[in-house]
């Protein structure tokens, strides 16, 4: 370590490229010493890059996990077009993902319109609809299953408004079961979304809403012209926060359904886990695996260019 | 317009009511876990416990019931697990974050972008090869190993969130505190790291809970093993419960009642971090 003794001294390895100079300080004073970011990047660059490095590679393998392993080019991802369980998977990770995006988003930009000021009640409110969000959804989805459950509580409520008819197994009908999982995964997250709109609200200037209001326009105007443009910044990491969310979803299918009725609710990640863990065809996995990052890399990208584009516009 | 007026109280109301249907989960979730075998069969699920009995608790706690070694156990191995995370998690990640902020030079600019990748990158992936790599080095079931790879998993975020912080914090403190002849790992230890407290906090809230939680890579690693957490436990004790509502979702509450207790005391510092911290 270099002890200066009572002068800057600017260290060597930090002084061979001067910067634009955007202060008044001479340029190039490192603090910290480089190394410490080693282990840091060490361990990104292997458990993060390169595992995930060998897992594309392994995507193009016919390995089981054990023994040798051959390259069968893109045999495995032509397996995933053509097993209707894994095309049925595919299905499910996008309906769920944007189901998830769009209802959690409505709801959570509702409750963070209704509890932006005013109303008297709206700390408490705010920490309670929050609560779930910092919870196990592995716990969480247990409670649904029985509200789900024949003899359970969704059932009851609506045998008792008369409703009686429609009493089923919620869980185990196929095309109802998917919508059941979307329903939890959107209850756990509004909160979630709540507080980025929350966040979000709290830059839109009072007084020009009370001068829009003032000069007669309506809520809605109000929220179109004013609010909205405002928020688009928390929009835009609500949206893709969700989604990403969304696209991986895993616990709530393992716990709600297992992936059944019948593979019914079977998602990417599900079958990640289940063909590699349960059936050991590990290049099967790992395709279904890059599959899936594959579509989040692309929404991520996306992002970017939006958020790069908004900037160049100097909004 | 942000006056409290009557349409003001009629949309408290609507809101009330929507928060209650919201959280009528919890209500089932308390109650069921409160009432005897028979009474959830014949009870509504609505309905308070007509006797409230601590009954399935007991038998989850208690040291002569059949599942209190795999709750017990549990609750461990998730204190285990999370809190070595935070520590060496929270070690590693500012003292990059720290380089990497005040460095003015290109190639650390670049470093820092593997971190800003990595924060879309899916585990699921990833996760194959650990596997195996792990099995290979003895590392499966190992708490040890857990706390590498979910350092790993959660450190993109938090040198994320330290830089943030470290980028707003003028020089000024590091340039007297050379004057004064402190080393550099002084000025750090001594002087940045007690000022960033605050991005501390997020970061531990933020990678605890998400390590606390995880059930994808604990399932695949762990479970099986003596070093299971909560998820895990859960997951699995329910599982083998054929509709015995009150027992499991007495293992469910338990599972919840740490994060819930500190839930209470921290719940704005964790609003706070997940609206700021992922923004920011």
């Amino acid at each position: 370590m270099t002890i200066t003794n009572g002068r800057i001294i600017p260290p060597g390895t930090d002084n061979k490229e001067p910067t634009p100079a955007p202060s008044r300080r001479p340029p190039g004073i490192g603090f910290g010493r480089w190394w410490w970011a080693l282990p840091a990047v060490a361990l990104t660059l292997v458990v993060t890059y390169m595992a995930t490095a060998f897992g594309a590679f392994f995507a193009f393998t016919d390995w089981t996990g054990l023994g040798d392993f051959n390259f069968v080019g893109f045999d495995n991802f032509i397996q995933v077009l053509q097993d209707p369980t894994l095309v049925g998977s595919v299905r499910n990770t996008l309906f769920l993902a944007a189901g998830f995006v769009v209802f959690t988003n409505m709801l959570g930009l509702l409750f963070a319109l209704a509890l932006n000021r005013t109303l008297k009640t709206r700390f408490v409110l705010r920490a309670l609809i929050f609560m779930p969000v910092v919870l196990s959804s592995v716990a969480v989805s247990f409670v649904w299953k029985f509200i789900f459950a024949f003899d359970g509580p969704l059932n009851q409520f609506l045998e008792a408004v008369g409703l009686g008819n429609l009493k089923q197994d919620w869980l185990a009908n196929p095309s109802l079961a998917l919508w059941c999982i979307l329903a939890v995964m959107v209850w756990q997250s509004i909160g979630f979304v709540m507080v980025i709109y929350l966040a979000g609200l709290a830059t839109v200037p009072m007084e020009l809403e009370e001068a829009a209001a003032l000069d007669g326009a309506g809520m809605w105007q109000i929220f179109r012209s004013i609010v909205l443009p405002t928020i688009q910044p928390s929009v835009a990491i609500a949206t893709v926060l969700t989604l990403i969310q969304g696209l991986s979803v895993f616990d709530q299918v393992l716990t709600l359904t297992g992936g059944g009725p019948a593979d019914a609710t079977q998602t990417l990640a599900s079958q990640v886990y289940s063909q590699t863990f349960v059936y050991g065809a590990f290049g099967l996995g790992a395709a279904a695996a890059l599959i899936l990052t594959v579509f989040i890399l692309i929404l991520a990208l996306i992002q970017q260019f939006i958020v790069r584009d908004r900037a160049n516009n100097g909004d | 317009m942000h006056r409290y007026t009557k349409w003001s109280l009629a949309r408290e109301i609507l809101v009330v009511i929507a928060a209650i249907i919201l959280l009528l989960p919890f209500w089932i979730l308390i109650s069921t876990s409160l009432k005897t075998t028979e009474e959830v069969l014949t009870s509504s699920a609505f309905a308070p416990p007509s006797a409230p009995t601590f009954d399935n608790f007991i038998q989850l706690l208690s040291p002569t019931g059949s599942q209190s070694g795999n709750v017990y156990q549990g609750l461990s191995s998730s204190l285990l697990i999370t809190i070595g995370t935070v520590l060496v998690l929270i070690a590693l990640s500012s003292a990059a974050a720290y380089v990497f902020a005040r460095s003015t030079r290109k190639l650390s600019n670049n470093v820092f972008r593997i971190f800003l990748i990595a924060i879309v990158l899916p585990t699921q992936l990833g996760v194959l090869p650990l596997y195996i790599g792990a099995r290979s080095l003895g590392l499966i079931g190992n708490p040890w190993g857990m706390i590498i790879i979910y350092t790993a998993m959660t450190m993109p975020l938090a040198v994320f969130i330290y830089s943030g912080f470290f980028r707003r914090l003028p020089r000024d403190y590091e340039e007297a505190a050379t004057i004064d002849g402190a080393s550099r790992f002084q000025i750090f230890s001594r002087v940045i790291f007690p000022l960033m407290a605050p991005a501390t906090g997020t970061v531990a809230i933020l990678a605890g809970l998400l390590v606390w939680n995880d059930f994808f890579t604990a399932v695949i690693f762990l479970n099986g093993s003596p070093y299971m957490t909560l998820p895990v436990v859960v997951y699995n004790y329910v599982g083998s419960l054929v509709s015995q509502w009150n027992l499991s979702f007495a293992v469910v509450l338990i599972a919840m009642a740490p994060v819930l207790a500190f839930y209470v005391f921290a719940q704005k510092k964790l609003m706070q971090g997940y609206a700021g911290g992922i923004k920011s």
